[in-house]
């Protein structure tokens, strides 16, 4: 099992999403944060006051994932999220040394597994 | 010369300060209907027709409208407000009260185009488009109804601005809408309002000033005054009961989008007929608007044309109901020039049915050529790069909702192009996240 985890462009999200989708990854948790990637910084001017926003509005995709649904995903990713500038994100792919299902107490490979009746 | 009357200068002046509110409360009501990224530009978009189509509006544009000229245009007589003084014009009250009371209604007028182009128009783009409009479109429709122009002399109907104001906009909005295309996430994704509560209170505060609008535009502290003033109380509390149970019929909940969707349906069909119509007329008219309306919304929404925010369905059908309703509805019992169609006018229902096509025919192809015109020096829209950050850090350079976290304070020294090293305050983001 992996943890697969990508930092992606808000406006990416919805792309991102749909991409999964297509590649049949369910069980995905988001997070909005704030991350800096070395893109250019913005300049914005309040009155007086001129700041340089170093850190721009990111989302956080976390996904838990069987060995062999590790390329699907982080391949729809990819192709989703990239609009070729710079502070398109990252994607990390971490081991995981076990996962639990709340529901059933089902572990590991099993609990990571989507449960097509959930989906009806 | 007419003697300046006292109570009438005292209506008047509250009124221009009514209808000025209408501006910042459009603001807000367009405001909370686009995504968070867009709220700071689509806020601007009305605020800064106080600008442009004011300052025009002085120099040109209220000579093009009521200045002495033909029944299709005024003149340059009054351009620059050469002799707008302090004598009795339009009313018991001075010229210079007129005039800046018609300037509030070109303002607003102008800014209601915006809620069609919103979260993709580059700003400068939308800048000269309105401040044209203004004065080619809004100066010489506002003459030919309320400057002595053909309409007036054919007779047509209309109180404070059914056709000057919401038809006409609404002609522009659609062919501007048509003319940028649809955002790029439109009909692919889901485009929610970012605040709710904010198209409410500029909902409300619409209302607070459309008693200006429609009572002031009797011209005078008068029963008609006081006429408009009922009946624009009155026409958008039945348009709001409608909507209501279309509501509850089509999905078991009152939505406040809706709601606030409503009660400028309401205002909006109310204002030809305001100063023209019953009481009871005036609730039946604002039932019956809500009907139209609501369709139009729901069926607009299913097709390609992306009137972001309803202008059409909103101005242009609730005006046009309006306008048509102030033909059948009228009497010259409650102080209409002329009986409508349910008082033994037929004809009347005739004459409003040209003046709307007119405002229509002219708006919609003077303002399709107007933003040709401006796409040879200028884009319509920002790139799709800049349409997906949101327009308010590109046009702007603001966030509408700035947390602060990762700004850095530029002390002056550093905004000196020389220093290449920018000065900067406070704590330095840590490098090791990438």
């Amino acid at each position: 099992m992996k943890l697969v985890v990508a930092v992606i462009r808000p406006d990416k999200l919805n792309d991102v999403l749909e991409a999964l989708f297509r590649a049949e990854v369910r069980g995905l948790t988001i997070t909005r944060v704030d991350g800096h990637g070395g893109e250019t910084e913005r300049v914005e001017n309040y009155r007086g006051t001129t700041v340089k926003m170093e850190l721009s509005e990111k989302v956080r995709i976390e996904i838990g994932v069987s060995n062999h649904f590790v390329e699907p995903t982080v391949k729809a990713i990819l192709a989703a999220a990239a609009s070729g500038e710079v502070g398109d994100g990252k994607i990390f792919v971490l081991p995981v040394e076990k996962v639990y299902r709340i529901r059933t107490g089902e572990q590991d490979e099993a609990a990571v597994t989507p449960v097509v009746a959930a989906l009806a | 010369m007419t003697p300046i009357d006292g109570a009438d200068t005292a209506w008047m002046l509250i009124s221009t300060a009514l209808v000025l509110l209408m501006t910042p409360a459009l603001a807000f009501f367009y405001g909370g209907l686009v995504r968070g990224k867009n709220a700071l530009n689509t806020m601007m978009m009305s605020v800064v027709s106080f600008a442009f189509v004011g300052v025009g509006w002085a120099l040109v544009g209220y000579s093009l409208a009521f200045a002495e000229g033909t029944p299709w245009l005024g003149s340059f007589a009054r351009a620059g407000l050469q002799g707008v003084g302090l004598e009795a014009f339009g009313g018991k009250f001075p010229h210079v009260l007129y005039m800046a009371y018609q300037g509030t209604f070109a303002i607003v007028t102008a800014a209601l185009i915006s809620g069609a182009i919103v979260e993709r128009m580059r700003f400068s783009a939308y800048i000269a488009f309105i401040t044209l409009w203004s004065l080619v479109v809004y100066a010489p429709v506002a003459h030919w109804v309320w400057g002595g122009g053909w309409l007036a002399t054919m007779g047509a109907l209309d109180f404070a601005g059914g056709t000057v104001v919401h038809i006409n906009a609404a002609a522009a909005a659609l062919v501007a809408a048509a003319m940028m295309g649809p955002r790029k996430d439109y009909a692919r994704q889901a485009i929610l309002p970012h605040n709710v509560p904010f198209v409410l209170l500029g909902a409300g505060l619409l209302w607070f000033g459309w008693f200006g609008f429609n009572g002031g535009s009797a011209y005078a502290a008068s029963p008609g005054a006081a006429l408009a003033f009922a009946n624009t109380f009155l026409a958008p509390m039945a348009t709001l009961l409608v909507w209501t149970l279309l509501d509850l019929k089509r999905s078991g909940k009152v939505t406040a989008v809706g709601a606030a969707t409503a009660m400028v349906v309401g205002l909006v069909a109310i204002t030809p007929a305001a100063g023209l119509v019953s009481p009871i007329s005036a609730l039946a008219l604002g039932a019956f608007a809500a009907v139209p309306s609501y369709y139009a919304i729901l069926f607009r929404s299913r097709t390609r044309l992306d009137d972001s925010l309803d202008v059409v369905a909103a101005h242009g059908v609730g005006g046009t109901v309006g306008a048509l309703l102030t033909g059948i509805l009228a009497e010259k019992a409650w102080g209409s020039p002329a009986d409508g169609l349910l008082f033994g006018n037929p004809r009347q229902l005739g004459i409003q049915a040209v003046a709307v096509l007119a405002a229509i025919v002219f708006s919609g192809a003077v303002s399709f050529v107007l933003l040709k015109l401006i796409s040879l020096f200028v884009p319509l829209r920002v790139t799709p790069r800049e349409e997906g950050l949101g327009l308010d850090v590109t046009q702007h350079g603001e966030e509408g909702y700035a947390r602060g976290e990762g700004a850095l304070l530029i002390l002056p020294e550093a905004s000196k192009p020389s220093s290449s090293t920018a000065l900067v305050a406070g704590l330095q983001p840590e490098g090791g996240r990438s």
